[in-house]
């Protein structure tokens, strides 16, 4: 049904297009030149008009006629079935299977009954539907085609409409975002303040406390456990192997920026630069299991050759792996910021008689400071969200220490583990997932927000 | 051959008008320089004596090769990869593209001035202080000061920035920028300062006081400014050189220059023939 609705959308939307262009045409007697607008743009118009209600009928009409067909099926039905959900909708799945055609176990009177007036609302219903949207798509062909004039303003019209595509598309990215921030804060609210959920723990409990251990709770019921959901193991791991990263990626990536924009001839540049670019594309999956089998492992056998007890999921590898994977952000950002230094500058400084790399020191990186600052932040705010690398590399104890050689647990680490699997959402453990994810979420949001202050401090450096 | 190269080949040095020679020593010496990026010949067999302590105009249509070879002067053009110099300029009778010279040091003491003023981002201080700081030309920071202040005196600048100092140099209006940036070349106390247009970004105010600066360097500096104004040149140099083409058409005092000038591209230029 919708398919055919759908043909005769597009047929009547592309006959509205024809019919605006031709009725231009003709009332123009042949001189577009008389025209307030192209008739193409009277053409679009025509389109939008059709489109506009079509969309409508469409999105309103299919939704609402499948709500009817439910209802009258469902009525065959005595009141205290209506009435529970989770029977309501397993009856529906019943119906709607025996109205589509396929096979079933038992079918009752009652259910045959209730299948055929389903179809029957459904089938009639959808009938209206492609009438209703036919009779509003060739009625808006009319009623558009009937305003043409030579005076009539349809560029202007017909750009109201592209307007409202374009909020209506912007919408959509706030609206997601919007979206996903409420239900994160509504779940952390819940794990917070909700007295039905049992075991959770309060505020400062959950910010200040000194030991993670979810597990526990699951098992408070049968012993008598102590809860444990101490965030700040999972955030010294997170800042430890993010801070790891940092000290791999921002040396190693900004000399390479500054080798890359200030020394490399054009031939090693245009073959490095997108080799480092490549970095960035590989997956953090790939990243993961290089840094748990190859990485671990020779930290592991380096660091007791020298007499270190190193664990096997060790902070460090996975620090350094980020590193790697940072790298590119950095190097690349930095590379853009440092080629965006007006040449004049350099200029200026080399006329001094200064050296390439005093021109760099001096002139240059001042310059570029604030840019090269909000690329660093980026890449911190994008290390302390990472997931894949930590969840191979760092392993799952909640270990409170500073030591890069033991094993440490992530935010992003722990959400994970906890939302593995089949779940209740009653439960303090899966619930505290939602306060961690609302813990990271405010604190990447914070770096983002700074490195958009350093940059707009930085537009008004020079000129 | 065009009929530009052919017209290049026959005034090519001594075959170009004669004027009076010029009075004093010569700082700097140019023979048979030639200049190409890539393919384009961009000078053609330029030979010019710039006398010590006076200022020596570059005058010309626009893509002459005026500002090319007041590139030269400082080898700024080194940075160009696609170009390549030939031929001899001498400072002081020292060659500069002689191998075993060392551009750093020969910048050090040739001060440039850009067509926009390029003040670096940072305090009107530490923008006068740069050129002394990395030639180690102070060693305490009453030295720096004392440079700071006298360089900004001769550009004429102290008495406006004196009481912020450490306010950002790009935040001065363009005039006092691009003597902020005279003031910055004269810091090394150089031999020789270039001018490229230094006046194009500037109204007049600030473009008379730009001039009446360049008059009275002249005394301790040799001062080599290229304008597309043949007014400022006429009042603010000794000598004059006018470039077409690629090549130096003709030079000799500016006052002769701009009366009674020998060559007809030159007369057709300064009465605004064409250019």
């Amino acid at each position: 049904m919708v398919t055919i609705y759908l043909t005769v959308f597009a047929i009547l939307a592309l006959t509205g297009f024809f019919a605006g262009h031709r009725r231009a045409i003709a009332v123009a007697g042949g001189n577009t030149r008389a025209l307030h607008s192209l008739p193409t743009y009277h053409g679009m118009y025509t389109l939008a008009t059709v489109v506009i209600p079509m969309l409508i009928v469409l999105l309103v009409g299919f939704p609402l006629v499948n709500m009817l067909a439910g209802q009258s099926a469902i009525s065959h039905f005595p009141a205290d079935l209506q009435a529970d959900a989770l029977k309501r909708a397993a009856t529906m799945r019943d119906i709607v299977n025996l109205a589509g055609g396929r096979s079933m176990a038992s079918v009752t009177g009652e259910l045959q009954r209730a299948a055929a007036s389903y179809s029957n609302v459904l089938n009639i219903g959808n009938w209206i539907v492609v009438g209703l949207g036919l009779l509003a798509g060739v009625g808006a062909i009319f009623l558009a085609t009937g305003r043409i004039s030579l005076t009539f303003r349809a560029r202007n019209n017909f750009e109201k409409f592209v307007l409202a595509v374009l909020i209506a598309c912007s919408a959509v990215a706030i609206l997601t975002t919007i979206g996903i921030v409420a239900s994160v804060v509504l779940e952390t609210y819940r794990f917070f303040f909700d007295p039905a959920i049992k075991g959770k723990p309060g505020i400062s409990e959950f910010l200040f406390g000194l030991d993670w251990n979810p597990q526990a709770a699951m098992r408070a019921e049968q012993g008598n456990i102590q809860t444990a959901y101490g965030f700040v193991p999972l955030l010294v791991g997170t800042l430890l192997i993010t801070l790891i990263a940092m000290a791999v990626a921002v040396p190693i990536g900004l000399l390479s920026a500054i080798y890359l924009s200030e020394y490399a001839g054009p031939r090693v540049r245009a073959f490095a630069k997108p080799a480092l670019e490549i970095l960035a594309g590989i997956p953090t999956v790939v990243l993961g299991f290089f840094a748990a089998l190859v990485i671990a492992p020779s930290i592991k056998g380096f660091g007791e050759s020298i007499g270190l007890s190193v664990a096997s999921e060790s902070a460090l590898a996975a620090g350094l792996v980020m590193g790697m994977m940072i790298i590119p952000f950095i190097s690349s950002l930095s590379d853009d910021v440092i080629n965006a230094v007006p040449q004049s500058l350099r200029d200026g400084s080399y006329a001094m008689g200064a050296t390439k790399s005093e021109t760099m020191k001096l002139v240059i990186l001042p310059a570029a400071l604030p840019g090269i600052v909000s690329a660093v932040i980026l890449a911190f705010s994008r290390a302390v969200g990472e997931t894949m690398i930590v969840v191979m590399a760092a392993g799952l104890a909640a270990n409170l220490t500073f030591n890069p050689l033991a094993a440490v647990t992530t935010i992003t680490v722990q959400i994970k583990t906890i939302l593995v699997g089949d779940q209740e959402f009653d439960s303090a453990k899966t619930l505290a997932a939602f306060a961690l994810g609302f813990v990271l979420f405010f604190v990447t949001l914070i770096l983002n927000y700074i490195a958009l202050r350093v940059v707009q401090k930085y537009r008004e450096q020079y000129d | 051959m065009t009929m530009e190269a052919a017209t290049a080949t026959l005034t090519a040095g001594n075959d170009r008008p004669v004027h009076s020679a010029p009075q004093g020593p010569i700082k700097i010496q140019a023979r048979d320089v030639n200049v190409y990026y890539g393919d384009k010949h961009a000078i053609k067999h330029l030979d010019v004596d710039i006398p010590q302590h006076s200022v020596m105009a570059f005058i010309g249509p626009s893509g002459c090769g005026k500002s090319t070879f007041l590139r030269c002067i400082n080898r700024m053009n080194d940075t160009i990869p696609i170009c390549r110099v030939t031929g001899k300029i001498e400072i002081d009778r020292r060659d500069i593209y002689d191998p075993s010279l060392d551009v750093v040091q020969l910048r050090a003491h040739i001060g440039m001035v850009f067509q926009k003023p390029n003040p670096f981002p940072k305090s009107i201080y530490d923008n006068v202080a740069y050129g002394p700081k990395i030639h180690g030309l102070a060693r305490t920071k009453s030295e720096i000061d004392a440079i700071v202040e006298s360089s900004l005196r001769k550009a004429g600048l102290w008495e406006e920035v004196k009481d912020r100092l450490a306010e950002s140099g790009t935040g001065l209006s363009g005039g006092q920028q691009q003597r902020l940036c005279i003031a910055r070349a004269i810091a090394v106390s150089p031999d020789v300062i270039l001018m490229d247009e230094p006046c194009s970004a500037l109204d007049p105010i600030a473009t008379a006081k730009v001039e009446e600066l360049i008059d009275e360097l002249k005394s301790n500096y040799t001062i080599i400014i290229v304008t597309h104004s043949m007014q400022q040149a006429a009042r603010v140099s000794q000598r004059t050189a006018f470039f077409h083409l690629g090549t130096l058409v003709e030079e000799g005092p500016t006052d002769v220059i701009f009366s009674t000038p020998k060559d007809k591209r030159t007369n057709d230029y300064i009465t605004g023939r064409f250019g």
